[in-house]
């Protein structure tokens, strides 16, 4: 087989098997009897169309690199994390727990408090199956798949017993102080100016004092704690001892252990870390836009994390990217749940065929590739 | 007589020719690496025939063409006489063709019967299968010594039985022609000798044996005709009767070879290693290594001998911090922790211990990471390779690394260029030159030199005797009784777990230490 | 728990049980191939609403389940092209497959019949009847058997029959056939059966196949045996709790059914509290006994019944060396 050209690897593999993916989900639309184009425009406008929309995609983004983050940590340490759900979950509720503890003087402080919560949930969630993993050899795909379902009953018994208050119906955490309310982006003053809503005859809407009005989204400064995880996670990577050790483990177990290497405390690390970048995720969907923890609050986040974190070449850089485009897609599937008849599913089976395109066909991806560039190195 | 029965098909068609096997013009290319150039050969049937050459020579890309592994670029495959195309292992079994790998193919958790009818049953129902192959697995092995309990599992069996199983599926199978792919690696001299007993007595039955081999004394014992292979070409066959060991080695290298190693004698100073009573278990608690105890000086190299799997590697794994063991080891007069989170690579290392592992592939180098990052492997905690209590200077590793490969003769010289990319001997060049370099009081040294080209064997002998001589231990573990006898100071030789005995290499020879390594002299 | 509580119980658990045991000899003949199967849950979800959709619109129950077969063959088609022809890595494409099967199932239901992601509720010959045993009245009046036949065993589908026969014939396939001894061998040691001269390929696709079709089965039971119709994520974690029942049965076919009858037994013992709270005197939360099969598996997996030992060479593609 022709050996690719770096670029080509790292770029146009993703890049081709994200069209391929594409490819099949336009075919099942067809299928179904609608149209691909249609509902590439909607997804579109919906998601990138308007300051609204794209509020919305960069939400979701930021949820997205966190499990994004948290799938790659572990996978350089040899791990596949699919329990980023769970963990998301249980970071929910570490969120909840602290949010609701005190009346916050100011977001900033709840903020460093909810975030701790958050990682040392997550983390604790994921350090029973990397236990179970180092010391037991249990496989830690399975047990992770099976604290995902642990995790949902959990979470509904403490929902429906313990964290409801009373008189309320549905299974939900009381509503968070004010004081734990994260600045969203229409509240940021640097970037207000984007939000600001205008009325049909082009002129700003004011409110009742006068002051202008501004498009509510949930994106929020968890934003900017994401593309800080990004840079920190590279870091740690490829410049600490730490991810030396886990990178090399990851490659080589019997090798790392030469080395002198503990696999226990790698396992342990690279899955506390894994768990905790899950765990954090609940600070941009529970404490940023629900405010108050709700049942699956993690919404399947977790599960797209393992998509991103493959498309995204398991490097932050790649993750971020990655991220913004399943923004895209999370939200303008939405888009297309609201607007066309077609079911909101629709994104559950892309992402599906990006995980299958990116993950377990990249050999046909570069074959095709290889033939490609065997043709033009002959002529 | 079942041999009548089993050589039926092949007996009744007249062979029109003398040859059992004519290669015309064989070439085959991996990418840009051109395995197999233009290679002729005639193979006259009922004969031993060797074929030698260094690692990487082409021999196995060869035999795998022949056995449908690999398919030709070109040339021409004659059976018999016959031309016949090979693209698949039926093919090769129905043109008459076994062979017995180096990593043999077998079900480890199968029996024997259930392994050597697998792929040729009789039909869809097991018993009748088996129970036809139990009778004349019977007549096979009474016919040429290959005894083996057919219902025995395979991870029950010795390496030397598991062989036999080989060589009896390819015999069920009525080969006609079997090859061997160095088949003697994991045998005790014994073993072998009985192997090549089996071997001589198949071709007394007319059987053509096709011997693929490294080791020029098993050639010259053993050998009707040799073919010599050197980078992909076959550079010459001869009547083995009318060659000479040296005369072969220059063919293989292209050049004279000195088989000796030139070194002063030793002038061994203080204990340097202690090791009393050192046991290791292995992870199903089956003891592997059974009590040993010897000391190692300053200035010296001792070398352990013996058949592979006998100890050595635990005996390694113990001394590096890889594997937990019991016993006392004293290192420069200080207890070394043998279990525990005390025990493990980077304490030995902090100790003053550096180890070449004997699987440098998947022990001594990650095959992924870039030979900057493998010069830091075991190391990555030195100070010299961190910016701050944070961050590690990589730019600093690269430059270590840089100058590294400058004094080891590191080829090609590029830091960046991945592991898996460098051959066999420059990749043992960058795991000696990594540990060699932090200057230990003691180095483990495990197969230094296998899968290694000819002429960097010479360099790392010559490193290793270079460290002894500036007054370093060196334990050397090694499967080539050449290598252990040529660079050792004394010699101890291992067999189940145990020392069986130690020997100075002037005082001994080659048949006494295979005596010893197949356990029938104690000391 | 009394008698008639007790066989309450375990008619219920042998239903579900039904399509666990089914999955759990689809990953068995798949796994022992080596080739590690996180996409039951996927099959099963495909197959299941392929028979609803079929039988709704044919009202046809068996040509409800040859739909539920093709369907789940087209899954596991592409795991097998993923994982033996391309080597790609098995578990990232089984937990593709189960996203894909996850969305798919919903967008096909919902544009064939607009219900929200639902097939319509089936009856009739849409759905397997109940057969009645043979005798079983006449036995009856055995004590403990005669009821328990009659109650428990008798009165199932077909398909609950066809899963408790597949059981020996799965052994016999593995254990006294051509076809099983290769089929081991290529879980265990692929090499011994490529240098034997039989297709590893080949044999690696027969077990995935076979794996397809015993997944349809499992899924065609879901939704037109157990239930009259298929919903979005019906099989609810099917998949994953019979993955766990194959290793808590090493791999082998009536630890299997063992496996599988607990699993559905706990399962069943979920939907009666009261039974569960009278048996220990404690109030155990609902949501308690929904985890406790995953709980269980977590138990298994950690090592503390026994050590599962998988076929030597799964979940590892097969490259040719010498």
């Amino acid at each position: 087989m022709t050996k690719l050209p770096t670029w080509a690897d790292v770029g146009l593999v993703p890049l081709i098997s994200l069209t391929l993916a594409a490819l099949v989900s336009a075919g099942v639309l067809l299928a179904i009897g609608q149209s691909p184009m249609q509902a590439l425009t909607v997804m579109v406008n919906g998601a990138l169309g308007s300051s609204y929309a794209w509020g919305y995609t960069l939400y979701y983004a930021t949820s997205f690199i966190f499990t994004g983050l948290a799938v790659t940590v572990a996978f350089h340490a040899g791990l596949f994390n699919i329990g980023g759900e769970g963990q998301a979950q249980l970071g929910g509720l570490g969120v909840a727990l602290v949010c609701l503890a005190l009346p916050w003087p100011h977001w900033s402080i709840a903020l460093v408090a909810a975030m701790f919560g958050a990682a040392l949930f997550g983390a604790a969630w994921a350090a029973i199956p990397a236990y179970l993993q180092a010391k037991r050899g249990s496989h830690i795909v399975i047990t992770t798949i099976m604290f995902n379902y642990i995790a949902a009953a959990l979470m509904i018994y403490l929902l429906v017993n313990v964290l409801r208050p009373d008189g309320q119906m549905d299974p939900a955490s009381a509503n968070f102080p004010s004081g734990a309310h994260l600045p969203q982006f229409q509240e940021i003053p640097i970037l207000q100016g984007l939000f600001q809503r205008f009325g049909a005859d082009g002129q700003p809407r004011l409110n009742a004092e006068g002051l202008p009005l501004y498009q509510q989204v949930p994106a929020n400064v968890t934003f900017f704690i994401a593309i800080l995880a990004c840079v920190l996670v590279w870091v740690m990577l490829w410049h600490t001892r730490l991810g030396y050790a886990i990178r090399a483990f990851g490659k080589s177990e019997k090798a790392a252990v030469y080395a002198g290497i503990s696999p226990l405390r790698i396992i342990m690390i690279a899955m506390l870390i894994s768990g905790a970048l899950a765990g954090l995720m609940a600070i941009n969907n529970v404490m940023g836009q629900a405010e108050r923890l709700v049942q699956n609050s993690a919404s399947g986040a977790g599960f797209i994390g393992i998509a991103v974190a493959l498309m995204g070449r398991n490097h932050p850089l790649g993750i971020f990217l990655a991220a913004v485009l399943f923004g895209f897609l999370f939200q303008g599937g939405a888009a297309l749940g609201l607007e066309t008849d077609i079911p909101i599913e629709l994104r559950t089976v892309v992402q599906g065929l990006v995980i299958l395109f990116t993950g377990a066909l990249d050999q046909m991806v570069r074959m095709l590739m290889g033939m490609f560039f065997a043709k033009k190195g002959a002529t | 007589m079942a041999s009548a029965d089993l050589g039926g098909r092949q007996a009744t068609a007249a062979p029109a020719s003398p040859y059992a096997i004519e290669l015309k013009g064989i070439s085959k290319a991996f990418g840009s690496v051109q395995a197999n150039k233009d290679i002729n050969i005639a193979i006259p049937r009922g004969t031993i025939h060797g074929i030698i050459g260094e690692n990487g020579a082409g021999k196995s890309t060869l035999m795998s063409i022949l056995y449908g592994f690999y398919r030709a670029d070109s040339g021409q495959i004659l059976v018999n006489g016959a031309p016949v195309t090979i693209p698949d292992s039926q093919s090769a079994i129905r043109a008459g063709i076994g062979m017995v790998f180096q990593h043999f193919k077998l079900a480890q958790n199968f029996t024997v019967l259930e392994n050597v009818i697998l792929g040729a049953e009789d039909g869809p129902m097991l018993n009748s299968s088996l129970a036809k192959a139990r009778k004349i697995l019977a007549d096979l092995s009474r016919e040429y010594e290959l005894d083996v309990d057919p219902d025995a599992l395979i991870e029950d069996l010795s390496v030397g039985h598991q062989q036999r199983v080989e060589i009896l599926k390819a015999l069920y199978r009525q080969a006609e022609i079997l090859i061997l792919d160095e088949p003697t690696g994991v045998l005790t001299p014994d073993e072998a000798d009985h192997l090549f007993r089996i071997l001589r007595g198949l071709r007394d039955q007319g059987k053509t044996i096709v011997l693929i081999t490294h080791k020029l004394r098993e050639i010259m014992e053993t050998t009707d005709n040799v073919s010599v292979m050197r980078r992909g070409t076959m550079v010459a066959t001869v009547k083995t009767a009318e060659t000479s060991p040296e005369a072969l080695a220059e063919l293989m290298v292209g050049r004279k070879v000195l088989l000796e190693v030139v070194k002063n004698p030793a002038k061994a100073g203080n204990v340097v290693l202690s090791v009393k009573d050192l046991a290791v278990k292995d992870e199903h608690g089956v003891l592997r290594l059974k009590g040993v105890s010897f000391d190692i000086r300053a200035g010296e190299i001792l070398g352990i001998a013996g058949v592979a799997g006998n100890g050595q590697s635990e005996l390694l794994e113990a001394l590096g911090g890889i594997a937990p063991a019991s016993g006392l080891v004293v290192l420069n007069g200080a207890e070394l922790p043998l279990a525990g989170p005390q025990a493990n690579g980077k304490a030995r290392r902090n100790a003053g211990i550096a180890h070449v592992p004997e699987d440098r592939q998947s022990l001594g180098l990650i095959m992924d990471f870039a030979a900057w990052e493998n010069v830091g492997f075991g190391y990555h905690d030195d100070p010299r390779y961190q910016k701050n209590a944070w961050l590690m200077d990589n730019d600093a590793l690269r430059a270590d690394t840089a100058a590294k490969m400058a004094t080891y003769d590191v080829r090609p010289p590029i830091p960046t260029l991945a592991a898996k990319s460098f051959s066999g001997g420059n990749q043992q060049k960058i795991v000696v030159a990594r540990e060699m370099d932090r200057n230990p009081d003691l180095l483990l040294i495990g197969q230094p030199t296998r899968g290694v080209d000819i002429g960097a064997i010479e360099f790392i002998h010559k490193q290793i005797i270079a460290l002894r001589d500036a007054g370093k231990a060196v334990l050397l573990v090694s499967v080539e009784l050449d290598e252990i006898m040529s660079l050792s100071d004394r010699v101890l030789v291992m067999f189940d777990g145990q020392i069986m005995g130690e020997r100075l290499p002037a005082q001994t020879d080659e048949r006494e230490l295979g005596m010893m390594m197949a356990g029938m002299i104690a000391k | 728990m009394d008698f008639a509580t007790f066989l309450q119980i375990s008619d219920t658990a042998l239903r579900f049980a039904t399509p666990l045991l089914l999955a759990c000899l689809a990953g068995l003949f798949s796994e022992r191939a080596g080739i590690f199967d996180i996409g039951l849950e996927g099959k099963m979800l495909m197959a299941a609403m392929s028979a609803g959709a079929v039988a709704a619109v044919t009202g046809s129950v068996w040509l409800g389940l040859f739909a539920a077969i093709l369907g789940s063959l087209l899954f596991a088609a592409v795991h097998g092209l993923a994982s033996i022809t391309f080597r790609g890595n098995q578990l990232i494409a089984g937990v593709a497959l189960n996203f894909v099967a996850s969305g798919i199932t919903v967008l096909i239901a919902e544009s064939m019949f607009g219900q929200g992601g639902r097939t319509p509720p089936l009856e009739g010959a849409a759905r397997f009847a109940n057969i009645e045993l043979p005798l079983a009245e006449t036995l009856r009046a055995i004590p403990i058997l005669g009821p328990f036949y009659a109650e428990v065993i008798s009165g199932h589908t077909i398909l609950v029959y066809v899963a408790l026969a597949l059981v020996p014939i799965s052994w016999w396939v593995l254990f006294r056939t051509r076809f099983g001894l290769r089929l081991r061998a290529v879980g265990e040691n692929p090499a011994s059966v490529d240098t034997a001269g039989v297709s590893v390929v080949r044999l690696r696709f027969s077990a995935v196949i076979i794996a397809g079709v015993l997944c349809g089965l499992a899924g065609a039971y879901m939704s037109t045996g157990l239930q009259a119709g298929f919903g979005r994520e019906m099989t609810a974690g099917r998949g994953y709790i019979a993955l766990a029942a194959l290793i808590f049965a090493k791999w082998r076919p009536w630890q299997a059914l063992w496996a599988t009858l607990l699993f559905g037994f706990l399962q069943a013992l979920a939907l009666r509290p009261d039974v569960v709270e009278s048996m220990t005197r404690l109030a155990i939360p609902v949501p308690f006994l929904d985890a406790l099969p995953y709980i269980l598996t977590v138990i298994v997996l950690a090592g503390f019944v026994g050590k599962a030992i998988p076929p030597r060479a799964g979940g590892e593609p097969y490259v040719k060396e010498r």
